[in-house]
């Protein structure tokens, strides 16, 4: 408003040319490197912080004096929300990157396919079988008590559960939902453990983890039910197919791939819990493949100890088995992605 | 949502006696698998509560301003510290945490290109997918050394602030501090806040950032007028939930904070602790009344964490707007 351009009443006002932005970056970048390079300040951390701050102070005072006030506000949330996403990119780039990097060292086959019996923490060797049995059969477990009675739940919720009784519970799921990972093993622990006098086992681990898969699976079922056309059930009835029959049959397989992506999210969730497993589990560094009885190992609660662990030995296996870990949730993340694009009801 | 979208009102004739059976039973067995809701949720109360009474009873201190943990020997126990360190170590990780995750909602559903804002969404949610334990060990040995540079500079320059006040030597060096805590708490609520407040942000109707523009509004002041305003319920039942799971936390924070019972407002040199690290912490050690003391301590968390969540659900319901994220 202030600036000569839009007084003299132009119609486009003076503008910085498209190339500006780069080149403050670039130059703001090197005469940073060029300060590092010559007084006592270093670090790579603090050099993006300088060269970030040079940036944004260049560019916004650069477009006030050119542009104008209003522009230069808009020039500094734009720099503002792009910092935003680079500062979220760092920690993601860097977590993926470190684990990899210290994971590959160690990881083998015989770390995949062997026990820590008999391995003490000061000593090299073992792997992580044990834990992986363990982690498999308690996410399957949880997996057979939460998957069912969530999409109950949910075909409840879409279908029948239309007055106070409904909205209660969706409610209650919403508060399922915000239960801290620990209290559901506190739970299991009060209940299975110390009332009803049942040993650690895989088995209480999966109860403990049911009850945070339940939540997750009844919710991502209920949405995709929710976007199966009306008149799909409609034209069913019209058939003179009975309500129930319609669902199992029509309701449920068109939601199928939305449904199975949902529940795929939810065990890429629960795999990576530790703090249930940790409380009830029970752990063993033997091969238990039976969850009822005896303790069992898991892969978190095995990267748990590691990292708790003074041994260099313990920590290297338990980088190891985070890579073996990050790899499965990765896997089942990006598979459940990769089935969501190929859902008709998705793309609705 | 179009008529044509969801369940239907219309319910088939039923004819034959079976038919009309077999319906009664599958419509009974979903109402009996909502009622299991019920049975769990009041179960883990009812459980808690019981299992939690004999170190009510027992505790030879006051369990609410004890800042000490020794259930097993002394029977001097309580949550003040540890409450205190859950709260603080909490509302840095969203002083942190909120402002990032709003820019990033804001550049991916404002500024970002369609199809480059479909996979900045994939992967700010990655971020989601980590697992805690991942986020603890790397905390805990890559992070923490990394923030040796930063907690210097806050006591440097800032240290008159009572939070970065503290001992050079303590604090110069590799430490388990709240303020580690804070940082990894905030990655880790980071993208549930921004995958909210991104499907909020989408909902606003394009109707009105197109007025906002074709009266003249630049790219910010048609965020900040339209797009904003309409998004503020939801965006702050976002927060809630982002808060209500940094409070629950455990095993990240129970391998970068430093297990000290204290209520310190100090953040950089070593010590902090919370309910969740605690017991993570604490309960390969403990014996019957150690467990009890530590079912006591995690009901207060379910009561802090449960009125954290009713306040966001709240937030929306009020607003109408019923926004439910998969997050």
């Amino acid at each position: 408003m202030s600036t000569s351009g839009a007084m003299q009443g132009a119609l486009s006002s003076r503008r910085l040319p498209r190339w500006a932005p780069l080149a403050v970056v670039v130059g703001a970048a090197a005469l940073s490197v060029a300060t590092f390079a010559v007084t006592p300040l270093s670090g790579v951390a603090d050099l993006l912080v300088v060269t970030a701050l040079a940036c944004t102070v260049t560019l916004t005072v650069a477009t006030w004096l050119v542009e104008g006030r209003r522009r230069a506000v808009d020039r500094l949330a734009t720099t503002a929300v792009t910092l935003a996403l680079v500062l979220t990119l760092i920690p993601l780039g860097t977590t993926f990157g470190y684990t990899i990097s210290r994971g590959l060292k160690r990881i083998s086959g015989t770390f995949l396919t062997h026990s820590m019996a008999g391995v003490t923490p000061l000593s090299p060797g073992g792997g992580i079988y044990h834990a992986i049995v363990g982690t498999a059969e308690q996410v399957l477990l949880a997996s057979l008590m939460a998957v069912p009675v969530g999409l109950l739940v949910a075909i409840y919720l879409t279908e029948y559960g239309r007055g106070a009784f409904g909205t209660a519970i969706r409610f209650l799921i919403d508060v399922m939902t915000g239960i801290p990972s620990i209290v559901a093993g506190l739970f299991v622990l009060a209940f299975w453990v110390l009332a009803l006098g049942k040993g650690f086992s895989g088995f209480a681990a999966a109860m403990a983890l049911a009850i945070l898969e339940l939540p997750i699976v009844v919710r991502s079922a209920e949405e995709m039910l929710r976007l199966v056309p009306a008149a799909l059930r409609e034209a069913s009835y019209a058939l003179g197919v009975a309500k129930w029959r319609t669902i199992l049959r029509i309701v449920l397989p068109t939601a199928s791939t939305g449904i199975v992506t949902g529940i795929m999210l939810a065990v890429a969730r629960v795999t990576g819990e530790t703090a249930p497993v940790l409380l009830v589990a029970g752990n063993n560094s033997f091969i238990n493949t039976d969850p009822f009885h005896g303790g069992q190992a898991s892969l978190p609660l095995f990267i748990f100890q590691g990292a708790k662990s003074s041994s260099n030995f313990d920590v290297d296996r338990a980088w190891a088995a985070s890579l073996t870990l990050i790899t499965i949730v990765a896997v089942l993340f990006i598979a459940a992605r990769l089935l969501t694009g190929r859902s008709a009801l998705a793309r609705r | 949502m179009s008529a044509a979208v969801g369940s239907s009102d219309v319910v088939p004739l039923t004819g034959r006696r079976s038919t009309r059976r077999a319906e009664a039973a599958f419509r009974w067995g979903t109402r009996l698998a909502g009622v299991l809701v019920f049975v769990i949720l009041g179960a883990i109360a009812v459980f808690l509560v019981v299992k939690a009474l004999p170190a009510f009873h027992e505790d030879n201190a006051s369990f609410w301003t004890t800042k000490t943990w020794n259930p097993d020997g002394t029977k001097v126990f309580g949550v003040a510290a540890l409450l205190f360190g859950t709260v603080l170590s909490s509302a840095l990780a969203l002083v942190m945490a909120v402002p990032v995750a709003l820019g990033v909602a804001i550049y991916i559903t404002q500024y970002a290109p369609r199809r480059l804002s479909a996979l900045l969404a994939y992967t700010t949610d990655m971020l989601a997918a980590v697992p805690s334990v991942i986020y603890g060990l790397w905390g805990l040995l890559f992070l923490l050394p990394h923030l040796i540079g930063l907690q210097l500079f806050l006591h440097h320059y800032l240290g008159w602030i009572p939070l970065f006040a503290g001992d050079k030597g303590e604090i110069n060096g590799y430490s388990k501090s709240i303020l580690g805590a804070a940082v990894i708490l905030a990655i880790m609520i980071l993208p549930i806040v921004a995958a909210i407040a991104r499907e909020v942000l989408r909902q606003v109707d394009p109707a009105q950032r197109e007025a906002a523009l074709a009266l003249g509004a630049t790219r910010w002041e048609m965020i900040r007028t339209a797009v904003l305003p309409p998004s503020r319920p939801g965006i702050v039942s976002g927060i809630m939930l982002g808060l209500g799971r940094a409070l629950g936390e455990t095993i990240a924070v129970a391998l970068v904070i430093g297990n000290v019972f204290s209520t310190s407002w100090k953040v950089l040199p070593p010590g902090g602790n919370t309910i969740a690290a605690n017991i993570a912490n604490r309960f390969g050690e403990s014996g019957a009344l150690g467990r009890s003391a530590l079912i006591a301590s995690g009901l207060v968390l379910f009561a802090l964490t449960l009125a954290v969540n009713l306040i966001a659900r709240w937030v929306i319901y009020r607003s109408g707007t019923h926004e439910r994220s998969s997050v």
